[in-house]
């Protein structure tokens, strides 16, 4: 017991301990111990240092547990694979953690249909190695798919540079159930592709970081795997130019399936381009390409230039205390003036590295003194709001001095969110304070 | 031509079911006891928007009493045609304050009743804001009001060889903010993606008069993905004053064929062949022989007399498309079909779409009336779910004509009937009905493009479980807690936005003085 726990508060956790018992078996209610340490510690460290890790094996056990929680007056962080635990700011309050471990079944793959229903807990790598099986994928490419769940995937709306064709999460997602905290358990959408019946739940609980329900179940659009994949690089000879090329081949008739600009420190930049398609479609664009790009020359550099992102998260987990990893949003035609504007706020502060997609969406790593890169970021995002862009912190320095919020302003739609927040979760016991405005 | 659609409401409370207002807001209201109250709003209304942008003559108002479900019709007590977000903010505002219900409409074209007026309710035109304030084509963004129409977008950007995707079949006149309403879909979301996969960011005015912004046109602004939720919410969250849409560019190039087939079961095999080759064409469109019948008396598509038609439109880059069309070829000749086209020239194709998109319409050619249904069904389900409705129809002796996006499995069963004769339109409803059942037992949906609104309210409770209802309804009573915008539709009872029971806790913000607690 930590030192300044009130005793009625070890009284209601004990007692919900035991409920929780009955409903999932003994086993599966223990310390969360090392599940937890990814977590950044709850501001009010008096109450509840180390959260209880309770592991249901059904949604209708998940929806029980998280009612008798709300009920209790208790905090819930949802947990899938718990690669992203860190990300959001520093809940209020974590006294459970729910995982959905052991909610990791594929219900369904309707490989006809092109859809499956999965269960939240299942990894986006079970789920690739099983869709392949009939030659179809999730079109997506998140952040380590061997650990992250579909669920945690979901509730942090993470996706990557297949993203330019198919579409992110919230294009993907045709279907979700939900746990609410009353107990509720709901569905939302549906198992077909189009289907406008009732409001679209799926988005809404896409990127809502796990704070208005429980995801335990998802469907999903599928697409079939390509026949033939090719990536096609080339250098440029700065950001201006990087995104010259960039826009020319978005606005060219090319049917590529991603594009990104990596800006590694002190190197030319490097424009990279998938194509997925039969063989002759695939000789056919190469060419249309290499001529688009003339005089530049290129190169096949491999599959491996997709994994740049998460590269980049990587790094700033190996520096826990001099990294910063963040999210840049904006257009396309902004990528060089966000390039130079990060070179001039972090000149003699920070290094940086990034990689932006050809949608606008970037992924910045910064490496430096913890209040030089608060500093670097806070005059970054001001900069980005001002033009209705955003920057979101993933990745903060394990020092105390980096205050910086991870999402910063979410504009003038902040009281409706809360509202939305109140309908669905009026005690906020989800994640407490770990998304935009404190919700 | 008389069209009909299909009602699941009781007997009785269908139709023509607009008793006079109980108040008007003619210029010399008839002496109610509500009367000076009336005259002080309609002079608040008429310095809102002027003269010009108000009707209240009953005569005028006929236009707006339904929308392209004409079977329910509500005598609206006004139409505002406001010109810009102020003056749309202004006359919520308005509605707010005297509890008045209102229903935003665009071009009225929506086939579930969406843009019914609501009794004692006003009518919010948004035809008057159809400027586009912005073309960014680095970016392939548009901004645009409400009013725009759907084609016009394209039309302003296609000299640059870009265009809007969503293409419902009544893209001509159906205006932009009607689509956000209902998540217009259209025959080449197959592979382009519905309005919501289209619309990035939009202005709206709330239904207390409080103006945000969902979204951007940059992607992932911080938050819940409002915008995400606001499109296809029917009207029912508030009301749309501009809207950031992505544009495409255009393939390098079009394919269309058409093949023959027996009957919509060799069809229905040549498209699960299609899919499971790994191809994700542009549309696959089928229809059956009374669906061709009509549309080609009345367009004249010159389409080949068979059982079933199967339309596949492959696009993208030349070698790809010539590559996958003559594997496209084979799959229909090994299912049976007897006759395959490809259209040659962007004349011939236009003109074999002109077939299909004429289809609805066309059914006037062989039936008075009929009943356009929306169901949707996993694809796989088509033969079995064919064959079901085929069964009722003979049972019942009532024709379906059968138009459909097979692709993603989007039937529109066409039920015909003559009014004029006694028990048809009964039946016809009837097997309608029977026909979003069987939809919702294949594991499919209600609706996949035309919207719940009115028409199918009730067939939502066979389609999600209180529950799953309740829990929509908590987004409604977030965005709208005195039920203003549209109410009455999409949920199948009335329900009330009560306070939810909960300790008061205050949050960090609030004890910091930043926010307050709404």
């Amino acid at each position: 017991m930590s030192p300044g726990v009130s005793p009625q508060f070890n009284e209601r956790l004990s007692t919900f301990e035991q409920a929780a018992r009955t409903i999932v078996g003994p086993d599966n209610v223990r310390p969360s111990g090392t599940d937890f340490r990814l977590c950044p510690r709850p501001q009010s460290t008096a109450e509840s240092a180390q959260p209880v890790l309770i592991e249901p094996a059904t949604e209708q056990e998940l929806a029980k547990v998280l009612q008798l929680a709300n009920n209790a007056d208790l905090s819930v962080i949802p947990r899938g694979g718990g690669t992203k635990l860190a990300w959001g700011n520093p809940p209020h309050r974590a006294d459970i953690l729910l995982s959905t471990a052991r909610l990791n079944a594929i219900t369904e793959h309707a490989w006809s249909d092109l859809t499956a229903t999965v269960e939240a807990g299942c990894t986006i790598k079970q789920l690739r190695e099983s869709l392949s099986q009939h030659g179809q994928r999730l079109a997506l490419d998140p952040l380590w798919p061997s650990r992250a769940t579909v669920g945690g995937v979901l509730s942090t709306n993470d996706s990557g540079a297949l993203r330019l064709r198919f579409g992110s999460l919230r294009d993907l997602i045709i279907g979700v159930t939900l746990a609410l905290p009353d107990g509720t358990l709901a569905k939302s959408g549906g198992k077909v592709v189009k289907n406008v019946a009732g409001y679209d739940l799926p988005k809404l609980v896409t990127g809502a970081l796990g704070t208005l329900g429980v995801i335990t179940q998802a469907t999903f659009r599928l697409h079939p795997l390509p026949k033939e994949a090719r990536t096609i690089s080339c250098l440029a000879r700065n950001p201006r130019e990087a995104q010259r090329l960039l826009l020319a081949i978005q606005s060219s008739k090319l049917a590529h399936s991603a594009a990104q600009v990596r800006f590694v420190e002190s190197m030319q930049p490097q424009i990279d381009v998938l194509f997925e398609a039969t063989q002759a479609g695939l000789d056919a664009q190469v060419a249309q390409l290499k001529t688009l790009l003339t005089p530049s020359a290129v190169i096949d550099p491999g599959p491996a230039v997709w994994n740049a992102r998460q590269e980049l998260f990587s790094a700033g987990s190996d520096d826990q205390s001099n990294s910063a990893v963040a999210k840049i949003s904006t257009l396309p035609a902004k990528i060089a003036d966000v390039m130079e504007a990060l070179a001039r706020a972090s000149a003699r502060q920070a290094r940086c590295n990034a990689v932006f997609q050809a949608t606008g969406v970037g992924t910045i790593h910064l490496v430096g003194e913890p209040m030089a890169l608060a500093f670097v970021l806070e005059l970054i995002r001001c900069d980005l709001e001002y033009q209705d862009d955003s920057l979101v912190v993933y990745h903060r320095p394990s020092a105390k001095t980096f205050a910086l919020n991870s999402w910063g302003n979410p504009g003038d739609a902040l009281p409706l969110m809360r509202a939305l927040k109140q309908q669905f979760d009026p005690k906020s016991t989800l994640n407490p304070g770990r998304f935009v405005g404190g919700i | 031509m008389t069209v009909a659609f299909p009602s699941f409401d009781l007997p009785g409370t269908m139709g023509q079911a607009s008793p006079s207002p109980p108040f008007s807001l003619e210029e010399h209201p008839p002496s109610r006891g509500k009367a000076s109250v009336d005259a002080r709003i309609v002079q608040e209304l008429r310095a809102i928007v002027g003269a010009r942008g108000l009707i209240t003559s009953a005569e005028e108002l006929h236009t707006y009493e339904c929308d392209a479900l004409t079977n329910f019709r509500v005598m609206p007590l006004g139409v505002l045609l406001p010109e810009s977000t102020e003056q749309v903010q202004a006359i919520v505002r308005l509605c707010h304050r005297e509890r008045t219900p209102f229903v935003a409409r665009g071009s009225g074209t929506g086939l579930s009743g969406g843009a019914l007026p609501v009794e004692n309710g006003v009518v919010i035109s948004l035809t008057r804001m159809n400027r586009i304030l912005e073309i960014d084509l680095p970016n392939a963004r548009v901004v645009a009001e409400p009013g725009v129409i759907n084609l016009d977008i394209t039309g302003r950007v296609s000299a640059q060889e870009y265009f809007y995707a969503p293409d419902p079949s009544s893209q001509s006149v159906c205006s932009i903010g009607g689509n956000v309403a209902e998540n217009s879909g259209g025959a080449h979301c197959l592979k382009y993606g519905f309005t919501t996969t289209h619309v990035l960011g939009l202005e709206v005015v709330l239904p207390d008069g409080t103006l945000v912004h969902l979204g951007g046109k940059s992607l992932d602004a911080p938050g819940y993905d409002l915008a995400g939720v606001f499109v296809g919410s029917e009207g029912t969250l508030g009301i749309a004053t501009k809207v950031i849409l992505r544009i495409v560019k255009r393939p390098e190039c079009v394919h269309t064929l058409i093949a023959a087939f027996p009957s919509t079961n060799e069809a229905g095999a040549a498209v699960s062949d299609i899919i499971a080759a790994g191809m994700l064409p542009a549309a696959i469109e089928m229809m059956d022989r009374l669906a061709i019948q009509a549309a080609e008396a009345a367009v004249h598509a010159n389409y080949p007399d068979c059982g079933a038609l199967l339309l596949v439109e492959l696009d993208g880059p030349a070698a790809e498309v010539q590559f996958l069309m003559t594997h496209v070829n084979e799959i229909c000749r090994n299912n049976g079909a007897s006759e395959i086209r490809v259209a040659q020239s962007d004349v011939e194709r236009a003109l074999v779409w002109k077939g299909r998109k004429a289809a609805f319409a066309a059914m006037g050619r062989i039936s008075p009336n009929y009943i356009v249904q929306d169901g949707v069904i996993p694809r796989t389900a088509l033969p079995q779910v064919m064959s079901e409705i085929d069964r009722l129809s003979r049972e019942s002796g009532v024709r379906v004509a059968n138009v459909f996006h097979a692709g993603d499995g989007n039937l529109h069963p066409l039920v015909l009937y003559d009014r004029r004769i006694a028990g048809q339109e009964a039946a016809a409803e009837a097997l309608s009905y029977q026909i979003l059942e069987i939809c919702i037992a294949a594991g499919g949906s209600i609706t996949g493009e035309h919207g719940v609104g009115e028409d199918k309210k009730q067939a939502m409770s066979k389609m999600f479980s209180e529950p799953d209802l309740q829990t929509m309804h908590r987004v409604r009573c977030a965005f709208d807690p005195l039920q203003l915008s549209n109410p009455t539709k999409l949920f199948p009872t009335p329900r009330l936005c009560g306070e939810k029971p909960g300790k008061y806790e205050a949050h960090p913000l609030e004890i910091a003085g930043i926010a307050e607690r709404f």
